[in-house]
């Protein structure tokens, strides 16, 4: 395979199935190598898919994408032990066409990504782990697979590599990751009949619903939790960030267990088919912890890239417009007969610049470390919402005024007045 | 449920005799690392700490999710790679 392309794409997710894509169409000679047995076979995610990202990729994506339901419903709950706060937004204009989300099951989607990928024109080749780059000097000049006489050469590497990305710390490109910066995810997918899931969120066919949580089910930890309808399953899972999983002595699988016996939770789950458990590191470190993504001869995409945007649980969105915007500055380099130095791909970061991607990142950059030096956002407030919740609803002949006074000098207990003051404007300012 | 039951329902091409991670030294787990987190935080519990102290990684129910390798930053003692092209774990939903 002695062979030179114009751009070469490392995996077949979100990311770099959107840069294959478009620069196999531009005419382009590319070649994608995916180290699972298809494409999606090595890939995780929640899943909800964004439509403007891909539709911005693959205009009519909706004629034969496999997607499960287009998101009806979103609830946010703040979860005790016994209970949960929630708020819910549910809007009919969410039901009128063309939808803005979707849950997707991954395996089915990529795959189908992967096809469209292979019609325009790329070459894809599967069960082939990229183990090395091939340098020169400083300038990547291709990859090493582990498959004999496997040296391939290109004019661009684009590293769509995930989260790990073993290919970038190899070549000394990043250092590893820090524990603080990656959540460890797991999650399980419960078969029901169709019915039942309708019957439970109260929705109709192709309709689904979205439920983030916070509190008590991290233990402490730094982390959310998520319940999405599939068309016939539920995807139940739990994530926190690695520092505090090594504090806490609580193992990922024992922590989404106690997660699923909680009374809200346990009954929307009952009578599943758990068919599969998985686990995924996502990159949540932010804008700060973005690492260098691009060098002479080499460009980064997606979970690489630590382009995720925790606060909003976005990141396939930003996977696919990384990949896009990678692809048109490729292209356009191409095209101005420019070579691919790094100078040159600077373009690929004033691009970025210039999207929703890292003004986004850019907005929440204290975010992790208010969050990791606030541990209250985890248990104190939630506990305390709760059990506010609970006083105010409970008609017990204790009038309301005093039970007010009674919330209140819980608040004050348990943060002081200044504390509440401090995390108000923290919150402020991790938000502004 | 136990963790095993969770791993059961996944589906994996083993590559017999090619574990792609392994512990760089075994010494250092055993009387060096005080917090073995591995033994805690793989979600898929294949690193388990012995009676004495010896801690041993059993790669067959890999997630291949990269966890083992970032939570090691004191020592650096696993030595990770991805699975040969093809084998390790194949997601049926992801």
């Amino acid at each position: 395979m002695d062979e030179k392309f114009d751009a070469i794409v490392v995996g077949a997710g979100p990311s770099g199935n959107s840069a294959a894509y478009l620069l196999a169409k531009a005419g382009l000679k590319v070649l994608q190598i995916e180290r699972g047995e298809y494409p999606g076979s090595k890939n995780v995610q929640g899943a909800i898919l964004y439509s403007d990202a891909l539709e911005r990729v693959i205009p009519d994506f909706r004629e034969d994408a496999p997607l499960e339901r287009h998101i009806v419903e979103q609830q946010m709950w703040v979860l005790d032990d016994e209970s949960y706060v929630g708020n819910t937004y549910r809007s009919a204009e969410f039901n009128k066409e063309p939808y803005n989300r979707y849950t997707i099951i991954r395996a089915q989607f990529d795959k189908w990504f992967s096809k469209k990928v292979q019609d325009a024109g790329a070459l894809l080749i599967c069960e082939t782990t990229v183990s090395d780059l091939l340098m020169d000097g400083n300038r990547v000049i291709g990859i090493q697979v582990d498959r004999e006489g496997g040296a391939v050469y290109a004019d661009i590497v684009i590293l769509a590599d995930g989260v790990n990305s073993l290919l970038a710390k190899k070549a000394g490109f990043h250092p590893e990751l820090d524990p603080k910066d990656v959540a460890l995810a797991v999650k399980e997918i419960h078969f029901l009949p169709q019915e039942t899931v309708q019957e439970r969120f109260n929705i109709g066919e192709d309709e689904g619903v979205v439920i983030e949580m916070v509190g008590k089910i991290t233990q402490g930890m730094m982390g959310t939790g998520f319940l999405y309808t599939n068309k016939e399953s539920i995807t139940i899972g739990v994530g926190c960030m690695l520092s505090d999983f090594k504090k806490q002595k609580t193992t990922p699988y024992a922590l989404l267990e106690q997660m699923k016996t909680h009374p809200a939770i346990k009954p929307i789950i009952a009578g599943g088919e758990m068919k599969e458990y998985t686990a995924h590191l996502i990159p949540e470190g932010g804008y700060k912890a973005i690492p260098k993504i691009c060098g002479d001869g080499w460009l980064m995409v997606g979970d690489a890239a630590m382009f995720v945007n925790a606060v909003h649980r976005e990141g396939s969105n930003l996977a696919m417009t990384s990949g896009r915007l990678a692809a048109e500055t490729v292209i356009a380099l191409k095209e101005a007969g420019k070579e691919m130095t790094a100078a040159n791909l600077a373009l690929y970061r004033e691009k970025l610049d210039d999207s929703f991607l890292m003004k986004d990142l850019k907005k929440y950059k204290n975010m992790p470390e208010i969050l990791h030096s606030n541990p209250q956002f985890f248990t104190t407030y939630p506990e305390l919402v709760n059990r506010a919740a609970h006083s105010m609803l409970t008609v017990d002949g204790v009038d309301k005024k005093s039970k007010e006074r009674e919330i209140r000098g819980n608040f004050v207990g348990k943060r002081s007045l200044f504390g509440l003051m401090g995390d108000a404007f923290k919150l402020w300012r991790a938000f502004e | 449920m136990k963790v095993e039951d969770k791993l059961f329902q996944n589906r994996y091409k083993v590559d017999a005799g090619h574990p792609h991670i392994s512990i760089k030294n075994p010494d250092i787990c055993q009387n060096d690392c005080k917090s073995v987190a591995c033994t805690v935080c793989c979600p898929a519990g294949c690193y388990m700490e012995e009676g004495n102290g010896k801690v041993v990684l059993i790669t067959d129910g890999c997630l291949e999710c990269g966890t083992c390798r970032i939570i090691c930053s004191e020592h650096r003692n696993v030595d990770w790679e991805y699975p040969r092209g093809g084998y390790g774990i194949l997601f049926k939903f992801g």
